[in-house]
């Protein structure tokens, strides 16, 4: 009989802490004294008191010259213009969505922002306006770009590009935004037939591989594309592909394509893809996969 | 669960995967996600356990007291669950909000363990009509992933199974009155027998078929769920009628439709909970 409950004791919990050839660096915690305040800056997550600087937030220190600032480990998302980022559209409101992109704030995406459908260019007109749930309803998961920082923290995107847009079906995996190295390209077709969109807010996206003729296809084919079942070798891809996402994340292992798909390989000795739910599974996944990018960067 | 939104075509997405056996993390229906259990957390109280099946957290600690019998269960003690929800778990439990919840959880959970087949509440007894054995089951859930009622169901019986009641010393009987002197060590005590506690089985029905253990996005997917109470009788396992209740989530669906689904997973579900165990 094949065990399909497992459960386990807290006491035979798995570290999953891969060990690096490098030291860990210093890890502070809130209030700890960093150093005297002498001739330092007072940077980002630091504050001072009784002449000295402490740390307010839980993380590493980043020293530039003078300036100390204290980066959290687990933050919220922090935008950037030109970002990538994968969102959720909360609310249609007048001439904008207001999307959720793991910030502080909610994103806004304003219609004159979005590529109309049929890529015409032109003003948008009040027709257009009292169309915008057809273009995006609440619940929607778009990819798109931060183009703005508002002087509040809040981050206005735009998806006046064909690669941004409406996402169609896959599986939505969050993890923390610090998580995620920043890259040229964070849209990938894995040589595994399957697309993963590394969002920089920590929304990662995996969808099946999508033929590039959808995009300029009529409507009715997207439409129809868009129910289509997905195929079970493709799910299977699918689906190891997350687990391994979660595996790395589970030791805390930055993310990009190099670091998931060499995941992905050393996961293949793993028949079932469910196997690595486990957490011996995922911990012997994520320290294969820093052994392999340790070589590498030897080299 | 309201407050988690999905896109229509996410939706089609496991819907499919359901349809196919093939969910969106590998396992098929009748799979559980790997949990964590913890005995013995809450030093203070009688018994205590904590189970975190992926994000779902649940603690439990087992209170007893001593308390006289229902007139009519002369011979039985008694056993009483409260559910707590922390504003941490999710928003919604802020203020009043989660009462429905976890008066729904205490509920189907005081039903499963009402049945004498279910959990022999004579064990409780101390002196019959007189004096009985108490225990206050107080369940909190610290995060919701999804898949309360299983969760729930696994800590309180893993709890009970860790919950130690102290020995009676002496017995002075004074006219109607007794008088009860419990042994002061504390490691003279006994455990209660635990094997056939029921544990619930929540069946999610997506589209035509049925999983356990959904996630919270396969959840907000699924028009009803069916909960199953399963007792593990330790001769047969097929005795499985601790308590059988229906959760409509959605009001809209038929009687039949409920039942549907309920009368032929169990035979399938208890081999598998069972090894489990």
């Amino acid at each position: 009989m094949v065990s399909h409950v497992s459960i386990k004791l807290a006491s035979e919990r798995v570290n999953h802490s891969v060990a690096s050839n490098n030291d860990p660096p210093r890890f502070y915690t809130p209030g700890e004294v960093i150093t005297g305040i002498q001739d330092f800056m007072r940077g980002h997550g630091t504050y001072a008191e009784d002449d000295c600087l402490k740390a307010s937030v839980a993380g590493v220190m980043q020293k530039v010259n003078k300036l100390i600032c204290i980066r959290p480990l687990k933050s919220r998302y922090v935008g950037e213009i030109g970002d990538v980022v994968v969102g959720r559209v909360l609310e249609v409101q007048q001439k904008r969505w207001k999307v959720d992109t793991n910030s502080r704030l909610d994103s806004i995406l304003q219609l004159s922002s979005v590529n109309l459908p049929g890529g015409e260019l032109r003003r948008r007109s009040e027709e257009d306006e009292q169309m915008m749930r057809k273009h995006l309803q609440e619940g929607d998961l778009i990819s798109a770009e931060v183009q703005n920082v508002f002087s509040d923290g809040s981050l206005s995107l735009h998806t006046r590009s064909l690669k941004y847009g409406k996402l169609s079906q896959g599986t939505l995996i969050k993890v923390f935004p610090s998580l995620i190295k920043r890259r040229k390209n964070h849209f990938h077709n894995l040589p595994c037939a399957v697309s993963v969109i590394i969002g920089n807010n920590g929304y990662i996206w995996i969808s099946p591989h999508k033929s590039d003729i959808l995009m300029e296809g009529n409507k009715d084919a997207i439409e129809n594309y868009e129910i289509q079942p997905v195929g079970k070798s493709e799910r299977e891809t699918m689906a190891r592909v997350k687990n391994c996402i979660l595996a790395l994340v589970a030791s805390k292992m930055m993310l990009d394509d190099t670091s998931i798909m060499f995941a992905f390989e050393e996961s293949l000795k793993y028949d079932n893809v469910k196997e690595l739910l486990d957490p011996e599974a995922m911990l012997d996944v994520a320290f294969l996969t820093q052994h392999r990018i340790n070589i590498i960067a030897e080299e | 669960m309201a407050g988690l939104l999905l896109s229509s075509t996410e939706k089609v997405f496991i819907v499919h995967g359901v349809q196919e056996d093939f969910r969106s993390d590998g396992r098929s229906n009748i799979d559980y996600r790997p949990m964590e259990l913890e005995t013995d957390v809450v030093s203070h109280a009688s018994g205590s356990a904590r189970l975190r099946l992926a994000n779902t957290d649940i603690l439990v600690g087992i209170k007893t007291e001593i308390d006289t019998p229902k007139p009519d269960k002369p011979d039985m003690g008694k056993i009483e669950f409260l559910v707590d929800g922390s504003a941490n778990a999710t928003p919604e439990f802020e203020g009043r909000g989660g009462e429905n919840l976890a008066s729904s959880i205490s509920n189907t959970m005081q039903r499963a363990y009402h049945s004498s087949q279910a959990f022999d509440l004579k064990q409780l007894c101390i002196v019959e009509g007189k004096q009985c054995w108490k225990l206050y089951v107080d369940i909190l859930i610290l995060e919701c992933g999804g898949n309360w009622f299983d969760a729930v169901s696994l800590a309180t019986k893993a709890a009970l199974f860790n919950t130690r009641i102290p020995l009676v010393k002496a017995l002075l009987m004074d006219g109607g009155n007794v008088d009860l002197q419990l042994s002061d060590d504390p490691y003279d005590f006994k455990f209660l027998d635990v094997g056939s506690a029921p544990l619930l089985v929540t069946l999610c029905k997506i589209g035509e078929k049925c999983v356990v253990d959904p996630s919270a996005e396969e959840e907000s997917c699924s028009v009803i769920s069916l909960i199953v109470g399963i007792t593990g009788n330790s001769k047969s396992y097929c005795a499985d009628k601790g308590a059988s209740n229906i959760t409509d989530v959605d009001i809209k669906c038929s009687t039949i439709s409920m039942n549907g689904p309920g009368s032929l997973a169990p035979k399938t579900l208890k081999n598998a909970i069972h090894q489990g165990m």
